[in-house]
């Protein structure tokens, strides 16, 4: 038997996780360390999943199968596509640059305050999170998937309700009502949307009789598997839901703010660059996959749906005077654009949407994190608390300022790839969708600079007059990601190689029965 | 006239041969040991009382309860080992109990549950030491008024209540024979037999005595209206059947038996008698099992009671009920399913929903998992509707999966502390998180289990049933499942945010340190949950392969 890499990729954080948690109270900065050395192994062991996965092999690779609970039908089946592969390098990716910028966030504050921060904590729930979305991303057994895409709820929501900022504008007392709202908002939202998918999962299984993605779209294919069109409607749906509410999709969105707003930056990014991720991958892996005529069916609506999360989103982001807000409601916006580009059923469109996927998760890492890092400069989220910023720390207002371009698609930064392949895609199917996702760009060049002329230029407030530039460790996380950011603006190739086979094949899937040839006719 | 003579003018000689000897009923004392084992150290149980003197009493209970009921769960591993669950499965003592792979299933965990209960019932560490005596959660002196001086003489000479171990032992005993028993009047001997000691040791709080009792009372008075029900629901079934043998009846529902016995020719096979008779039956095992609209007794009980007897009623009462119901509509009632399924359908679904929305406005830690409770049994019966063998083994884990779960939530309970006693209202839980982390989290996981969360066992309990449910048809059922999980979720969330995220008050409780034994019991809980959460196939297969009834 060949060395379970798959497997070790997610086990190695959750025995991270467990170990950080075990390290003694006193030893705090040891669990620090634990967990970034466990982060950078992880990654390590990505960077060897992606070489070792052949984009030009067969469909999903590094397969792993065990029987796990027979009487359910359920298998520990692992195995990655090109998209599966690229969001596991992403995860793997981002998991240090997290805990490297979250490494004072659960520092525990100064004495006399009751607030309880148990550092070891903080860093074993996001270890938890990188396993339980690591394989969320593998399994190609739709039970196993379900089992971990609600699980991670789980160490999310205390990253969320137990470690907020370290400064709050109205007063400790006051935050802590506000985040754990926010934290029940998410819990709520996320759990309603997964028991409603438990429904269809169990329905799927009386229909199929397999929980085995594979076997299921081999079984729909041959013809042996019959679905009733109601039937296949009603458990695309369910499973939709599910995933429309974690991506989020307007209108289930309203819990991405909050979650965002209130959590520290580095968590807010594990939601919005990692976590939601699972939402949107999944629509591509098990909503069209598996419901191909369902998924057809639904396509108007849910792209006017993604339409208006492109345009709302965006336009609230305008109104926003929270920075964090203002980049969830930035985030809404562009999950819009990556659930258009999966629905536009090109593979311009999809080939756009999984590059988005793993660009927006840089670009909003940069972003947020710089953000996190001005936040706890100053100790406030407000806009208007901020002015001049970069005459007295241009590191920081630099770093923003790309961070915020790349949050425009501004031409030579990854996303612009990214989306303008998504429009094109949307375009060649839907014309007047894709006309009208135009303006998204228009309004995400509006509320980012906005953003960046009220903080970072104009007059030096005279709270700010003092703040520091970036510090080593702050650098240190911006950089690479930075980096990053150009390098897949100008050479995306990498990764579209990886992504596009991947691409095509699921996108043969949903044209089994119907093939269009304007599809390819376009390309 | 001769005496002879004399005598024949009243007599006559019978034309069958005099009794020569009563046959002995032949009793398989070996596949009974189980039962058999717990009765009889009851008995012994009741001797100690009587003889021992009163600062052995205690150690001895403790002993002999212990030893028994572990004794009595090798004699379930050593019967099911040699093939009793299902080859060898038959129906034993005349007919009256059956030896099957539910009941030794459901045995088999009845006694797991008791022997954990027992650790729970004979802690001593948590209430503070009274007049230099260890004390544990019962009454001083039953019978001591409460407020009265005899009480407080009581207290005063460190009198502890050690009948709670025959009378534990005793409900164990009828709970073991309740889901097994094959004949009416069986089962409704077990019912009582478990009963009687549970309305008892409800009434034996140390604290709120009042409360106690109250709870008792109101258990025992709706209690007994449900044991006249089910009582009167047997008569009719006698007087539909003409038996009240499992096998006979579902015979003559399924039409394949005619021969009407003579005297009750009149009744025989009237379906009246036998719908009014079964919905009767069915309501009393509703009852016992806490389903809406049977449930009004669940909250205050719950309450009232000690927490150690909440616990093990909780989780044992259920089991034994669920299993006796199961065996009712499986093997009695399959040819009547059209008309029970329905109705079955209807409680299922307001129990469901009814447990989760009330249990939102909850207040009481206690209430709170009452509800709960009432929620889990609307769950448990949407797998006992599928009426598949899926059905009866999807129950059968779930009952195991939930009851160990409930008897550590309760073990909990009893932990968190203050100076009346137990706190166990919810505002005084807030911010236990940051005080004893530990506590917390275990009883996190127990409520995550309850809300059903992957890699718990309440997640692959309640996957089995609504898979079950959903196999059988009932899609509906699943969809209004799924619904009150959501809903159910929110008030387990509730305590976890309370828990975790709420400021800890000055004046709120302590949490008491146990002895080993509630270690125990909360640790055992916390294992089961977890290891049928990840690896819950071993117990699914043993609960599949015990999911045959014999007939």
């Amino acid at each position: 038997m060949s060395f379970p890499l798959l497997t070790a990729t997610a086990v190695l954080p959750a025995v991270g996780a467990v170990a950080t948690a075990a390290v003694p109270a006193a030893r705090r900065t040891a669990a620090k360390w634990l967990a970034l050395l466990v982060s950078l192994a992880t990654l390590a062991l990505a960077i060897v999943v992606l070489v070792r996965f052949d984009p030009g092999g067969a469909r999903y690779q590094l397969t792993e199968s065990h029987a796990w609970i027979s009487d359910f039908g359920v298998r520990y089946e692992l195995g990655v596509d090109g998209i599966g592969v690229a969001l596991v390098a992403l995860t793997a990716l981002l998991i240090p640059f997290i805990v490297l910028a979250g490494w004072h966030d659960a520092d525990p504050l100064e004495t006399g305050s009751r607030r309880w921060r148990p550092t070891q904590g903080f860093f074993a729930l996001i270890l938890a999170v990188e396993a339980m979305v690591i394989i969320s991303f593998e399994a190609t057994d739709v039970f196993l998937f379900y089992i971990f895409f609600e699980a991670m709820l789980i160490p999310m929501y205390f990253l969320i309700g137990g470690f907020g900022d370290r400064a709050h504008q109205q007063g400790e007392e006051a935050a802590s009502t506000q985040r754990s709202y926010a934290a029940v908002k998410f819990l709520l939202y996320n759990l309603v949307g997964g028991l409603i998918m438990l429904a269809a999962v169990i329905g799927l299984y009386v229909v199929a009789g397999s929980f085995s993605l594979q076997d299921i779209v081999a079984a729909r294919a041959n013809g042996s598997l019959h679905m009733a069109t109601s039937t296949e409607r009603w458990l695309f749906l369910g499973f939709f839901f599910a995933f429309a509410v974690k991506a989020p999709l307007w209108p289930l969105h309203t819990w991405l703010p909050n979650a965002m707003g209130e959590s520290t930056a580095p968590v807010a990014v594990l939601i919005t660059a990692v976590v939601d991720k699972v939402g949107t991958f999944a629509m591509l892996r098990y909503c069209l996959q598996l419901f191909p005529e369902a998924s057809k069916w639904a396509t108007p609506v849910i792209l006017v749906l993604a339409l208006v999360s492109i345009v709302y989103g965006a336009l609230l982001a305008v109104g926003q005077r929270d920075i964090k807000r203002l980049v969830a409601y930035a985030s809404i916006s562009h999950f819009g654009f990556i659930i258009m580009g999966i629905f536009a059923m090109t593979s311009q469109g999809q080939s756009g949407a999984t590059l988005y996927m793993v660009n927006h998760g840089i670009s909003t890492a940069a972003l947020m994190l710089v953000a996190g890092f001005l936040i706890s400069r100053r100790g406030s989220r407000l806009i208007s608390d901020y002015g001049g910023v970069q005459k007295v720390a241009p590191v920081l207002a630099g770093t923003f300022l790309i961070g915020g371009l790349a949050t425009l698609s501004l031409p030579g930064l990854a996303p612009f790839v990214s989306e303008f392949l998504v429009l094109v895609g949307t375009f060649t199917s839907h014309p007047v969708i894709g006309i009208i996702a135009t303006f998204g760009i228009v309004l995400a060049a509006l509320y980012t600079l906005v953003l960046y002329q009220r903080t970072m230029t104009g007059p030096v407030k005279p709270e700010v007059s003092a703040m520091p530039d970036l510090r080593v460790r702050e650098v240190a996380v911006v950089a690479p990601l930075i980096v990053l950011l150009i390098f897949l603006g100008v050479y995306p190739k990498p990764i579209a190689d990886i992504v596009n086979p991947a691409v095509k094949q699921t996108l043969s899937d949903v044209h089994k029965s119907d093939p269009k040839p304007d599809v390819e006719a376009v390309k | 006239m001769s005496a002879a003579a004399v005598h024949s003018l009243w007599t006559t000689a019978a034309t069958a041969a005099p009794i020569a000897k009563i046959d002995a009923p032949k009793i398989e004392y070996g596949q009974l040991s189980p039962s058999l084992i717990v009765v009889g150290a009851a008995l012994v149980g009741v001797l100690i009382e009587a003889f021992v003197p009163r600062r052995s009493r205690y150690y001895a209970q403790m002993l002999l309860s212990a030893v028994a009921l572990a004794a009595a769960f090798a004699a379930v591993v050593a019967l099911a080992a040699d093939g009793y669950g299902t080859t060898k499965a038959h129906i034993a003592a005349m007919g009256a109990i059956a030896v099957d792979g539910p009941s030794l299933f459901l045995q088999g965990t009845i006694l797991l549950v008791g022997l954990i209960a027992l650790f729970t019932f004979g802690e001593r560490r948590l209430d503070p030491e009274a007049h230099g005596n260890r004390v544990d959660s019962f009454a001083a002196q039953a019978a001591a008024v409460p407020g009265s001086e005899s009480e407080q003489a009581a207290v005063k000479a460190g009198f502890t209540t050690t009948e709670v171990f025959p009378l534990l032992l005793f409900a164990v005993a009828g709970m073991l024979i309740f889901p097994s028993a094959n004949d009416l009047l069986t089962l409704f001997v077990a019912l009582e037999v478990f009963s009687l000691p549970l309305y008892l040791l409800c009434a034996l709080a140390r604290r709120k005595r009042l409360m106690s009792q109250e709870a008792a009372v109101k258990y025992f008075l709706l209690g007994a209206f449900a044991s006249a029900f089910t009582l009167f629901g047997i008569a009719l079934l006698y007087g539909y059947a003409g038996s009240v043998s499992y096998a006979t009846i579902s015979q003559v529902v399924d039409g394949t038996v005619t021969s009407v016995d003579p005297a009750l020719a009149d009744t025989m096979g009237n379906d009246a008698l036998l719908l009014i008779g079964t919905a009767m039956l069915v309501m009393g095992l509703l009852f016992k099992v806490g389903a809406v609209p049977f449930h009004m007794w669940t909250p205050d009980v719950y309450q009232g009671a000690p927490t150690p007897v909440t616990g093990f009623m909780a989780a044992a009462t259920k089991v034994a009920a669920f299993g006796a119901l199961l065996r009712l509509l499986y093997v009695v009632l399959p040819g009547l399913r059209w008309d029970w399924r329905p109705v079955m359908w209807g409680v299922a679904i307001i129990t469901m929903l009814g447990g989760a929305i009330v249990a939102i406005t909850q207040t009481d830690i206690k209430r709170l998992l009452a509800y709960s409770s009432i929620a889990h049994a609307g769950f448990i019966l949407a797998g006992v509707i599928a009426t598949s063998k899926d059905g009866v083994s999807s129950v059968l884990f779930y009952l195991a999966a939930y009851s160990f779960v409930t008897l550590g939530a309760f073990a909990v309970v009893t932990l968190v502390r203050d100076a009346g006693g137990e706190a166990t209202h919810l505002s005084k839980w807030a911010g236990l998180g940051r005080r004893s982390p530990l506590v917390a989290a275990v009883f996190a996981v127990f409520l995550l289990a309850f809300a059903g969360i992957p890699l718990t066992s309440g997640f692959a309990g309640k996957f089995a049933v609504f898979k079950a449910a959903a196999e059988g048809g009932a899609v509906p059922l699943v969809v209004i499942g799924v619904i009150s999980s959501a809903i159910a979720a929110f008030f387990y969330i509730r305590v976890i945010v309370l828990m975790f995220f709420s400021e800890p008050r000055p004046e709120g409780p302590t949490v008491a340190v146990p002895s080993p034994l509630t270690t125990t019991a909360i640790a055992m809980g916390v294992v089961v949950t977890l290891v049928l959460g990840v690896a819950p196939q071993y117990f699914l297969n043993l609960a599949s392969q015990a999911g045959v009834f014999v007939r």
